[in-house]
């Protein structure tokens, strides 16, 4: 009899051609992140021994790929062993007089000589021989001990969910801009969901930001870390340009520029990265400078495709999704953000693409690139679990 | 890079004095002033030394000074223990206190008890003929602070307790003066009596002692409730272990200044004229703080620079070694305006830009050149965020 884990992965196993590659992925990403346990893969599900039980369910529900995932005991397949599992752990859930259960079993191997219905039955008879005040019920038990037959019996209780999407790594390297704010950590995890290795890229601009805005960052970070595997955070110096922009720029495009200036630095990074797309935390229509305009104007600062995960969700639900990510507290920590020192009074809401490059002629965007870039400072956070 | 540390006000690197006191309590004293054995008496020895030390210096007995953990609860104690003291209080505050005096003067005033802000003139000062107008038969306290934390104005304190007498000779009751020294105490000489104060803050970190160390000065025979219950320490008025170590830095520091303090006082006085002098004429900039000595404590100078964020100012020096803070409190994305100069009848955006300049005993001429230089460059720096 042996404590494992279940773990059910869902999407990668309808790509046929490149499952294999998807689950080796999955199984990587859980053996950095849990360095303590065995990971074994099942042809249809992995299974995971040893570590601390608590700190592997933490991790399973953080991890992209993984539907669900269930606390087992693994015992011969056969019925004495599988009833002594199922009678540990109905113990372990301590069931009071009335509790209301039923067992249900999915036979893999047919060649085991009962059938499915006939093992619930001849189970659950004798769960209720041992355990007197169960009450049986088919339908939505309080208990709801599953038993699946292979060439061994794994029994289990409990079906905990995943955060499901697709194994980090699988998907490419994307360049996120991030800020300190709700959105852009959001966006990031969005992406990295669907298997992409997400590289965010940070703009700092001393003495108009604190180096506590940096630290604020830098916890977001490691925050999204604990979900997207190990990130290096690119922090680039961006006070010079925010100060030339200013200067030289009509005040009603301040934003508008300032945003093509970062993505044209962030598609310089995405370059030397190999990374074939950017990733930003805009959406519809929040502020002006989410209008559709504005969003063609920015956007039209890189010929790479921008992923803006976020474009049809509102604010409430991105809201709800940053507690869940456990970006949410950092986010909302009160300091200074780089933006409001450079925010025009009246913005122009609806930009034109013509506006917004007539305005940068008397800038010397290459040079403000090249120098935001040459200052650029890479740091690895650690991963820390965050509170969502 | 030159540094200078002209942020004295928030706190002031510890004195190589006050370091070996605290070590030595650390290393020799284990004992727990209560305890019974003589390891105890032992520690109740040094925690009555200080208390001796610090009395000396507020020209109080020793038994009228209660330790606490800092200036916030010694104000705490003095308004809530007060008020919870009296049958149907009413309590003045001025209107540019330290939010450890105002926080608790809203609670009180949240909770029912009937609290009043006394407003202050555009130098800084408190308006005697305002307070006197609010006083009522029932007033149980007038709190006053000595030295204004962010302006570094010296308050009318005998006109004060001029107020109150004439209070006590009409309704045959005189409520309690409180004053906050904790930015006065070894800077501008007083003694408690001469104040004729009934509670008196400080604080010892100010001076190059520790922080986490207080006291309130409460004048024998005025009665108090306690604010942090759970233990007999401190003759009943605050619960817990009282903080040796602390004790004994703050002896250490207060000891310092009762021996330097002359030659300190001058010291800082000459500091703060060069600076002012040196600062004197930078385009935009506007002082708060008024220049008359004798009015003024000798090491806080404020200015403005309207238009220019105090925060983004604070940051640009920094980049020049020199540290010093803003007025006020950054709260959220926006910084809150300064409350003291708001109360001066400033307007928003001046109250906004605050820079609070405040020196030690161990600043030098050099520090207070540099800091000149700083200010010039970085205003020279910055002109262009600055409307004209």
């Amino acid at each position: 009899m042996e404590r494992v884990v279940l773990v059910r992965y869902g999407e990668i196993g309808l790509k046929r051609a490149n499952r294999a590659a998807f689950v080796a992925q999955l199984v990587r990403n859980l053996r950095r992140a849990l360095p303590e346990v065995h990971v074994e893969n099942r042809f249809d599900h992995l299974l995971v021994w040893g570590g601390d039980l608590a700190r592997v369910r933490g991790r399973l529900a953080r991890t992209f790929g993984v539907v669900s995932s269930s606390p087992a005991v693994e015992v011969r397949a056969e019925l004495d062993h599988m009833e002594a599992a199922a009678r540990l752990l109905v113990t372990e859930r301590d069931p009071k007089p009335g509790t209301t259960f039923k067992v249900e079993t999915h036979r893999r191997d047919k060649t085991f000589p009962m059938t499915s219905p006939e093992v619930d039955r001849e189970l659950g008879s004798r769960l209720q021989a041992h355990f007197p005040g169960l009450v049986a019920r088919m339908k939505d038990p309080e208990i709801h001990v599953h038993v699946d037959i292979r060439d061994r019996a794994y029994v289990y209780t409990e079906v905990h969910p995943g955060p499901g999407g697709l194994p980090v790594g699988t998907g490419g390297r994307a360049v996120a801009l991030l800020s300190g704010g709700i959105d852009s950590p959001v966006a990031i995890w969005m992406v990295a969901k669907r298997g992409v290795e997400v590289t965010p890229v940070h703009f700092h601009a001393p003495p108009f930001t604190s180096d506590r805005s940096k630290e604020k960052v830098v916890r977001l970070v490691e925050v999204l870390s604990d979900w997207c595997g190990p990130m290096q955070l690119w922090v680039v110096p961006f006070a010079h340009a925010q100060r030339a922009i200013r200067q030289h720029v009509p005040e009603p495009l301040w934003t508008v520029v300032m945003r093509r200036v970062m993505m044209r630095v962030a598609e310089r990074v995405a370059q030397r990265l190999g990374a074939p797309a950017l990733v930003t935390g805009e959406s519809l229509g929040q502020v002006a400078s989410q209008t559709l305009e504005a969003i063609a104007t920015i956007g039209a600062a890189t010929r790479m495709p921008v992923l803006r995960p976020l474009v049809g969700m509102d604010k409430l639900e991105v809201t709800a999704l940053a507690r869940r990510v456990g970006t949410y507290e950092i986010s909302t920590l009160p300091y200074e953000d780089c933006c409001t020192l450079f925010v025009p009074r009246h913005p122009r809401t609806r930009p034109t693409l013509e506006e917004a490059e007539q305005a940068e002629e008397s800038l010397d965007t290459p040079a403000l690139v090249e120098e935001a870039l040459a200052g650029a400072e890479v740091v690895a956070p650690a991963a820390t679990p965050g509170r969502g | 890079m030159r540094r200078a540390y002209l942020d004295h006000s928030a706190t002031s690197p510890a004195l190589p004095e006050v370091v070996t006191a605290v070590r030595e309590v650390l290393e020799r004293v284990h004992g727990n002033p209560a305890s019974l054995h003589g390891m105890g008496l032992e520690a109740e020895r040094v925690l009555e030394d200080a208390r001796q030390v610090v009395a000396d210096v507020l020209g109080a007995d020793s038994s009228e000074v209660v330790f606490t953990s800092g200036g916030t609860e010694a104000n705490n104690l003095a308004v809530f223990g007060t008020v919870w003291a009296r049958p149907k209080p009413h309590v003045v505050v001025s209107a540019f206190e330290h939010s450890s005096v105002l926080e608790p003067a809203r609670r009180l005033r949240q909770l029912g008890v009937p609290v009043d802000f006394c407003p202050v003139d555009a130098e800084g000062f408190l308006r005697v003929d305002a307070l006197a107008e609010l006083v009522r038969p029932n007033t149980a306290l007038v709190s006053v602070v000595l030295v204004n934390n962010e302006v570094g104005t010296l308050q009318p304190l005998l006109e004060v307790a001029k107020v109150l007498d004439e209070a006590e000779s009409r309704w045959g009751r005189r409520p309690l003066l409180h004053t906050d020294a904790v930015q006065a105490l070894g800077h501008v000489p007083f003694r408690v009596r001469d104040l004729r104060a009934d509670l008196v803050t400080v604080s010892a970190h100010k001076l190059g002692g520790p922080k986490g160390t207080g006291a309130l000065y409460v004048r024998r025979g005025v009665r108090l409730q306690p604010v942090v219950l759970g233990g007999d320490q401190e003759r009943g008025l605050r619960g817990g272990t009282p903080n040796l170590p602390g004790a004994a830095g703050f002896a250490a520091a207060a000891r310092f200044w009762q021996r330097e303090g002359e030659r300190l006082r001058a010291h800082l006085r000459v500091l703060a004229a060069r600076l002012r002098t040196g600062l004197q004429g930078l385009a935009g900039l506007r002082w708060n703080t008024p220049p008359e000595a004798g009015r003024t404590a000798p090491h806080i100078l404020n200015l403005s620079v309207p238009g220019l964020r105090g925060e983004v100012l604070v940051h640009r020096l920094e980049q020049e070694g020199v540290y010093v803070s803003t007025g006020s409190a950054c709260h959220s994305r926006r910084a809150q305006p300064s409350h003291v100069l708001l109360a001066m009848g400033r307007s928003e955006e001046e109250a906004s830009s605050a820079v609070r300049v405040s020196l030690g005993p161990l600043t030098t001429e050099e520090e207070v050149h540099h800091a000149v230089e700083a200010f010039r460059s970085a205003l020279a720096d910055l002109r262009f965020l600055v409307p004209s």
